[in-house]
């Protein structure tokens, strides 16, 4: 199994590097400079052009990919044009920020979305069903920034129960108040993105319990006199559940997606958000980071997930 | 000993299936009993009620889509009067099933012991060490050559052979005295179908039990059979001793259907091919003889309105009186 | 000439594995085998489950990648793509498979289903082509309002009789019917090998007829291969097969055929136990070392046996001694 892993990520560097170029070109490719209209509108073009040159943009793009593939084995991902700070140190500040949320909202996710899956399926057809699919309807069919959108209305204008920007607030003390205000400034954004993230789970878990229901083992339980209140703890729930651990692997790419969303719409300086802003700023240095963090991200989910299925399902087996 | 009684005495049992709100019968007025220490088949084609018949017995419909009328007396007790709870009593206890497909009836994701050990756990008080001795005890008794190593496996590491001998240790745990067998080898190998009616064969000789044999295979039925019922749409049509039924047939579909098999002097000439086909449940006729719109050459005044069973010898019965002046068409004159 | 000649076919599948992900073996699936298909016959191939009977079938219609050996079919070995073509050797053999529900496409009309292979191989314009499918019907007993139907609406015998009809369209010289009757009932299936009789009959259809149920091959083949770990263990005439069988895997099946003799079954039994010993003892003077097949030797004109030569031996001169 070691082996298959290391295999597995040995095949994923020249991913990456194909990745990496195919960004760095993307990146570059993308109209617009660094400096016009930051530094002062009414900046001189020949000193835009003098900063151009000295930053090495005006070299052909193979040079300068060379260079930030040097720079990035010192572990140097090169300055923010932006913020001028490294982009080490700007992304591992936002970083945190955003593992605070992903981490919130994926719990948050699963213990919606568990309960109410098997609840629908164990009463298939019923009312607690059609509710729950309705649930899983609407929310399906209503794009993510509007839930946002239309949550932080509600509860942060109107009722006034949430911080609708930032990540901490800049009075708490540090300590426990801190992490307090940490943890009540990702309740809103981590209760509407887990609303969101249950819909796929649900769907998947209810039909993977219907399924185990009419399947020949649980047939063979019933007919081994298992009372049906164990035949859905040993049988139905335990082999529904296998397919959704293995998906968790999965799901932080979701996550990663999901944070696009949710950070710009709160203002939440995380990884999410700073990449909107690089974007928007050309700021190539931290979008080329950004794209890289998040390609490497989606590879190492796909393989978690992997390992996660091997583990758990006796009939898959990594050799 | 209680040998030769019956024990299990299913009287009138009719079971209904709802198909967009109306209920239609799939099995209607079964009469059957079953003794200690025999083997009874149920033979007949897809479609004719033969596994619902053992699921019937076996309490395993789903009672907001099924109606089961009539009584199954098992060693006293009216299985049908039983509820839920009541009935996991017989179920894994007195009563033990084995499937037709081994590798699905199996839970892919739990080990061999554990899926043996599980009808103990409801029905037993075993220790755990006495269940584990059991455990390979009983795969030793269907034949599994290194049980240990079986126990640890899980379903999809053994053959298809290896996996039905499971799903029989399973059945057989806790000694029942009624082994249902729903076409048990018919996803099998010739071979591994031989052995697997071996052990079968050897497991109720040593038990007593009674097994009852569902399959469509008349070789099968043949070879394993003491007793016969063929069914045919939903209705028992002719009971009796295997040489009764094989020597001496006298409904029309069990010769149709023993005239239908390949045998080992009709290579050149064509099989016999029942025209028609089994009515869908929807279209099932209320009245009159199933069978007719199969045999249409037969006069309608040899068939009875409504058909009951004929004892024509002991323990040999037949629905309808049209075995009488039932002919294929191609034998004018001479009487089978 | 022989229809079809396949010599020394070989379907390895390799498996990967270790780091470097090599291959580290293969699973020989079909493992050397040869024989002769004669114009319109039908040769029964029989084997347990995983003896490569299906592989074998697949790799005749062209549906399967071989590892080596070669199927020659008018003098030309399609195995390779460019004869095949040359040849128009798929609107020549068609198959029919076990499962008629899942080879049939759900969302097409029968029409569309049956008319499928005309329009490969035939420039029919639309009234042609109607005139043939309904024809075709006609030949496997449908009815013409089945046209609009789609599979799901038949029961498993029709399906099968559809299969048929699909397979004979293109007025094929051989079929290869992949144990085409061992999903239906008796009845059933009884029409289906008269239906398939009857065509041979009529159109001269040479078939392959791949099946696990001897009673059935029995009835349908006149010459008969029994496959066994991907090698043939006996070849002959189906009095060769049934009435002298002489490799012990041959024996052994036929002794674990179920018989409808009510009377005989204690000495059916006894006499199955017995070959089931012999088998279990003396296994290793049936194969060789490595637990394969011999390379079969040739007993009487048509009856061709694997067995090592002292058995052969032994053999030819007890016949001798009876004779």
């Amino acid at each position: 199994m070691w082996k298959t892993i290391l295999r597995r990520i040995l095949i994923m560097i020249p991913e990456i590097i194909i990745l990496s170029i195919l960004v760095f070109l993307l990146a570059k490719a993308m109209p617009g400079d660094p400096f016009t209209g930051s530094i002062n509108p009414k900046a001189d073009p020949a000193q835009i052009h003098h900063l151009m040159k000295i930053n090495g943009l005006y070299d052909p793009w193979y040079q300068q990919y060379w260079n930030w593939v040097v720079h990035l084995f010192h572990g140097n991902l090169g300055n923010s044009y932006q913020y001028q700070e490294p982009v080490t140190r700007l992304i591992s500040g936002r970083a945190v920020n955003t593992l605070w949320l992903a981490l919130f909202t994926t719990v948050l996710t699963y213990c919606f979305a568990l309960p109410m899956g098997m609840y629908a399926a164990k009463h298939e057809g019923k009312l607690p069903d059609s509710i729950i699919r309705i649930y899983t309807y609407v929310t399906y069919c209503i794009p993510f920034f509007v839930i946002l959108v239309i949550g932080i209305w509600i509860f942060g204008y109107v009722l006034g129960w949430f911080p609708t920007t930032g990540s901490v607030s800049s009075t708490a003390n540090p300590g426990f108040p801190t992490i307090a205000s940490r943890l009540y400034h990702i309740l809103l954004p981590g209760i509407l993105g887990a609303l969101f993230g249950t819909v796929n789970i649900v769907q998947y878990l209810r039909s993977e319990v219907i399924d185990a229901k009419g399947s020949d083992y649980v047939r063979t339980a019933r007919s081994k006199g298992v009372p049906e209140k164990d035949i859905y703890r040993h049988h139905i729930f335990r082999n529904s559940l296998l397919p959704i651990a293995a998906f968790a692997g999965y799901s932080i790419t979701g996550l990663l997606n999901g944070s696009l969303f949710t950070e710009t719409v709160f203002s939440y300086p995380g990884m999410g958000l700073l990449f909107i802003n690089s974007i928007s700023y050309r700021d190539y240095t931290v979008i080329t980071a950004l794209v890289l963090i998040y390609g490497i991200l989606n590879l190492l989910g796909t393989l978690l997930s992997d390992i996660i299925l091997s583990i758990v399902d006796p009939r898959i087996r990594i050799q | 000993m209680e040998s030769t009684s019956e024990f299990l005495n299913i009287k009138d049992v009719n079971t209904s299936f709802k198909i967009k709100g109306k209920y239609y019968d799939a099995i209607s007025h079964i009469n059957l009993e079953v003794h200690h220490d025999e083997i009874l088949a149920i033979v007949g084609e897809s479609g004719c009620g033969k596994s619902t018949l053992a699921t019937t017995i076996m309490g395993l419909h789903d009672p907001a889509e099924t109606k089961i009328t009539g009584e199954i007396d098992f060693e006293g007790t009216n299985l049908l009067s039983l509820d839920e709870k009541g009935y996991n009593q017989f179920r894994g206890a007195k009563i033990g099933m084995i499937f037709q497909d081994p590798l699905s009836a199996l839970n892919p994701l739990k080990r061999i012991e554990d899926q043996i050990q599980e009808v103990m756990d409801y029905h037993t008080n075993l220790t755990a060490e006495q269940k584990h001795d059991r455990v390979l005890e009983l795969l030793k008794d269907v034949g599994i050559v290194n049980p240990k190593r079986t126990a640890h496996q899980f379903p999809h590491e053994l053959s298809g052979g290896m996996r039905q001998r499971v799903i029989i240790a399973i059945a057989i745990a806790c000694k029942p005295d009624l082994i249902i067998a729903d076409e048990p080898t018919t996803a099998l190998d010739v071979t591994i179908q031989a052995q697997i009616l071996d052990v079968l064969r050897d497991i109720q000789k040593e038990n007593h039990a009674g097994i009852i044999l569902i399959t469509h295979d008349l070789g099968v039925v043949a070879e394993t059979a003491d007793r016969v019922a063929v069914m045919y749409a939903g209705q028992i049509v002719e009971l009796g001793s295997a040489e009764q039924i094989f020597n001496t047939p006298k409904h029309p579909y069990t010769r149709s259907l023993l005239r239908s098999m390949p045998q080992r002097d009709n290579e050149n000439d064509d099989l016999y091919v029942i025209k028609g086909n089994v009515p869908s449940l929807q279209k099932m006729p209320h009245t009159g003889d199933r069978f007719a719109p199969r045999i249409p050459w037969v006069k309608s005044s040899s068939h009875e309105t409504n058909p009951i069973m004929h004892e024509i010898e002991s323990g040999h019965s037949v629905r309808c009186t049209c075995y009488k002046d039932f002919e294929f068409p191609d034998q004018g004159g001479q009487r089978a | 000439m022989s229809l079809i000649e396949i010599n020394d076919l070989k379907v390895h599948y390799p498996i990967r594995s270790g780091f470097w992900n090599r291959i580290t073996y293969s699973v020989k699936a079909v493992d050397g085998i040869s024989f002769n298909i004669e114009a319109g016959e039908t040769y029964g191939l029989v084997g347990e489950s995983g003896s490569g009977k299906s592989t074998t079938g697949k790799s005749v219609v062209g549906l399967e990648k071989i590892t080596s050996g070669s199927i020659m079919y008018k003098g030309k070995d399609i195995t390779k793509k460019s004869n095949r073509k040359e040849l128009d050797y798929n609107h020549d053999v068609q198959m029919i498979f076990q499962d008629s529900l899942s080879s049939l496409n759900p969302r097409k009309r029968i029409e569309d289903i049956i008319a499928e292979p005309l329009r490969n191989f035939e420039k029919l314009d639309a009234n042609e082509e109607k005139l043939r499918v309904l024809q075709l019907l006609d030949i496997v007993g449908l009815d013409a309002d089945a046209l609009y139907k789609y599979p799901h609406q038949f029961s498993g015998g029709q399906r099968q009789r559809i299969g048929v009809a699909r397979a004979v369209a293109t007025n094929p010289k051989l079929i290869i019917a992949d144990e085409p009757v061992s999903a239906l009932d008796l009845s059933v299936q009884a029409q289906v090998l008269n239906f398939m009789k009857k065509i041979q009959r009529e159109f001269g259809i040479s078939y392959l007829f791949i099946s696990h149920d001897l009673g059935v091959v029995r009835h349908m083949c006149n010459n008969i291969a029994i496959m066994n770990r991907g090698r043939l263990v006996e070849i002959g005439t189906r009095d060769d097969i049934y009435n002298h069988p002489l490799h012990i895997y041959t024996k052994r099946l036929l002794a674990a055929i179920p018989e409808t003799n009510v009377n005989h079954r204690q000495e059916h039994r006894e006499q199955r136990l017995e070959v089931e010993k012999i088998y279990q003892e003396q296994q290793d003077k049936y194969y060789d070392k490595d637990g394969k097949a011999y390379p079969l030797v040739q007993i009487s004109p048509t009856h061709s046996v694997a067995l090592p030569e002292d058995l052969v031996e032994k053999i030819k001169h007890e016949g001798e001694v009876k004779a």
